[in-house]
């Protein structure tokens, strides 16, 4: 029994409220008219599909920013996240987010170092349950990669396989 | 039915069930524990686990047998080679085929289909011909027709099934009457374990000159397939998915037809004479196979057929039967829990959807809870939009399963509510 304790722990770990709430309620919900970025997020493995846009104004500050599309909890609720910390920040800033999150979940960094380890992650942290399921890093980062793709204007899709 | 007659009946099954799932003691792979729990692999639809005699038979001849095959007078090649034949006898014989020359090693179902749409229909076909296929079909049995279609201006013409997931008989009957010229059908569905009444639609098709392609992948491993009975053309299936290895396959075809059929790729071992002002193709079946083949996978194979035979397919398929009887009632009674796919002739497949839980999400709660299914589309995108969902959980059973993989699969399932509650 002690086993099923902490796998069900893990698995709590991964579905913490805040992730079960932002999957349930997903906030700036929607297509963003008139946005200046956008960007597709396809994990084509489990069918996920995120497209996020942002309104970036002239001194380069995300005014705005809504998604759409369908996914499991951890994408959905990465997406959702993801879009209530950048609304207000500079495009840098939200790179900076960008990396963290990657570099955290992941476990490893974008440039090799560590530099984004004492980012403040504030409740993007309730993302860090997927450390413990591989399989699902992928679904946790999609959003994000999709944004670093927006922002710089990589691509109009990004896939993660 | 008396309550004693329902203890016989319950002992009775227990008894069976006994009978074929003792043999999951022969399979190394599910002796294990994920995350600390003893493993429930409820994914053989997706690839079987191995038995100790199919991976000794392998890692033997690896150790003392290895060469090339049909080349060299020595003692390996001599060996290495009647043991790759006379896997192929163990296969004619597993499926009935009449002749040797009709069993063509490939390397799965995906190429054994390629090599029919491109060798056999692509020289025959022209703009305004038809392939005529079903919305249940895996992607393996959708592309390459897509594929032959653009290239020869073709259409490719799909038979709509109902919500049950059966193929509307009457429409595809219909349909086989405008001017197709081959019909591909999958054997029993990847998604929903659909079995089709292959001999009915076979005998329509014939009598109106439609030749059939069937895509079995999903059926060798459970049912008894003959194919002079079932009187199919081709018939298409993957060694891993009935206990052997990866990257072995069998296109059955009738004899005549192979014979009549170009090559599907040019090199060794195909040739009988080679000259730059032309080449004699080799008899049936080396026509088709190019280059040296996987042995050790063929060979593997052949142990595997060995295997089911040793248990036998009417026992693999009762038990079977009965379990996915046992797994459908249980799920069936999960609060929130819908089937998708209840056909009324299924082997071995439950896809499900659990409340607004989402598929993968599903996956990874039950893994970690050490039960084993597929999650996503099941490479049957078409028939996940057909019942407008992203993707299914799919539960599927091979021979090694048993009453308690079932009971631990709907455990793990009320484990995923309390978490998404």
């Amino acid at each position: 029994m002690i086993a099923q304790s902490q796998s069900q722990d893990e698995l709590r770990d991964l579905y913490r409220e805040l992730i079960l709430d932002h999957a349930r309620s997903p906030r700036h919900f929607g297509k963003l008219d008139g946005a200046t970025h956008s960007a597709e997020g396809i994990n084509p493995l489990c069918g996920d599909k995120l497209k996020i846009y942002f309104s970036i104004d002239a001194d380069g500050r995300i005014s705005d920013a809504k998604f759409e599309g369908s996914g499991c909890a951890i994408s959905v609720a990465s997406a959702s996240l993801l879009t209530d910390t950048i609304i207000g920040l500079k495009t840098e800033a939200a790179l900076n987010f960008f990396s963290a999150v990657i570099s955290r979940l992941s476990g490893r960094s974008e440039d090799g170092e560590q530099p984004f380890s004492k980012v403040d992650l504030g409740k993007l942290i309730a993302l860090e349950g997927v450390k413990e399921f591989p399989s699902r890093v992928k679904c946790a980062t999609l959003a994000w990669h999709a944004l670093n793709s927006a922002i710089r204007n990589e691509s109009d899709t990004v896939s993660t396989e | 039915m008396t309550m004693s007659e329902q203890i016989n009946k319950v002992t009775e099954l227990a008894t069976r069930q006994s009978g074929v799932a003792k043999f999951r003691q022969d399979f190394p792979c599910l002796a294990q524990t994920i995350s600390d729990h003893p493993l429930v692999y409820l994914d053989s639809a997706a690839s079987a686990q191995q038995p100790l005699a199919v991976i000794e038979k392998v890692a033997d001849y690896h150790r003392h047998n290895h060469a090339n095959v049909h080349r060299g007078v020595h003692t390996l090649s001599h060996r290495a080679t009647e043991a790759y034949e006379g896997a192929r006898d163990l296969v004619q014989t597993f499926i009935n085929a009449g002749s040797r020359s009709e069993v063509v090693y490939t390397s799965g179902t995906t190429e054994s289909i390629n090599l029919v749409a491109q060798s056999f229909c692509r020289p025959k076909l022209a703009p305004g011909d038809k392939i005529l296929i079903t919305h249940l079909e895996h992607h393996s049995n959708i592309v390459p027709w897509q594929l032959v279609c653009e290239q020869t201006g073709a259409e490719l013409l799909v038979a709509p099934i109902n919500e049950a997931g059966e193929v509307d008989i009457d429409n595809l009957f219909r349909q086989l009457e405008s001017s197709v010229k081959m019909l591909a059908i999958a054997h029993v569905s990847n998604a929903l374990g659909t079995i089709m009444p292959l001999r009915e639609i076979i005998e329509k098709a014939h009598s109106l000159e439609v030749p059939v392609l069937v895509d079995g992948a999903q059926a060798v491993p459970h049912i008894s397939v003959d194919v002079q009975e079932l009187d199919c053309d081709f018939y298409a299936f993957s060694g891993h998915k009935m206990f052997g290895p990866t990257g072995i396959g069998i296109l059955f075809g009738r004899e005549t037809l192979l014979d009549a059929m170009p090559p599907y790729q040019g090199g060794g071992d195909m040739i009988l004479e080679v000259r730059f002002d032309g080449t004699t193709y080799n008899d049936l079946p080396y026509k088709f196979e190019a280059g040296t083949p996987n042995i050790s996978g063929a060979i593997g194979l052949g142990a595997a057929v060995s295997y089911m035979q040793t248990i036998g397919m009417h026992a693999i398929s009762d038990h079977e039967h009965e379990l996915l009887q046992y797994m459908t009632g249980q799920l069936d009674q999960v609060d929130g829990l819908r089937l998708i796919g209840t056909a009324a002739d299924k082997a071995s497949v439950q896809s499900f959807l659990l409340d607004d839980i989402h598929p993968h999400d599903l996956g990874t709660i039950l893994d970690h809870q050490g039960v084993a299914i597929r999650t996503g589309h099941h490479c049957a995108m078409p028939v996940m939009d057909f019942y407008g969902v992203p993707g299914t959980a799919r539960a599927s059973l091979a021979l090694y399963n048993n009453q308690d993989d079932v009971d631990r699969l709907v455990a793990a399932l009320t484990t995923a509510k309390e978490i998404f509650r």
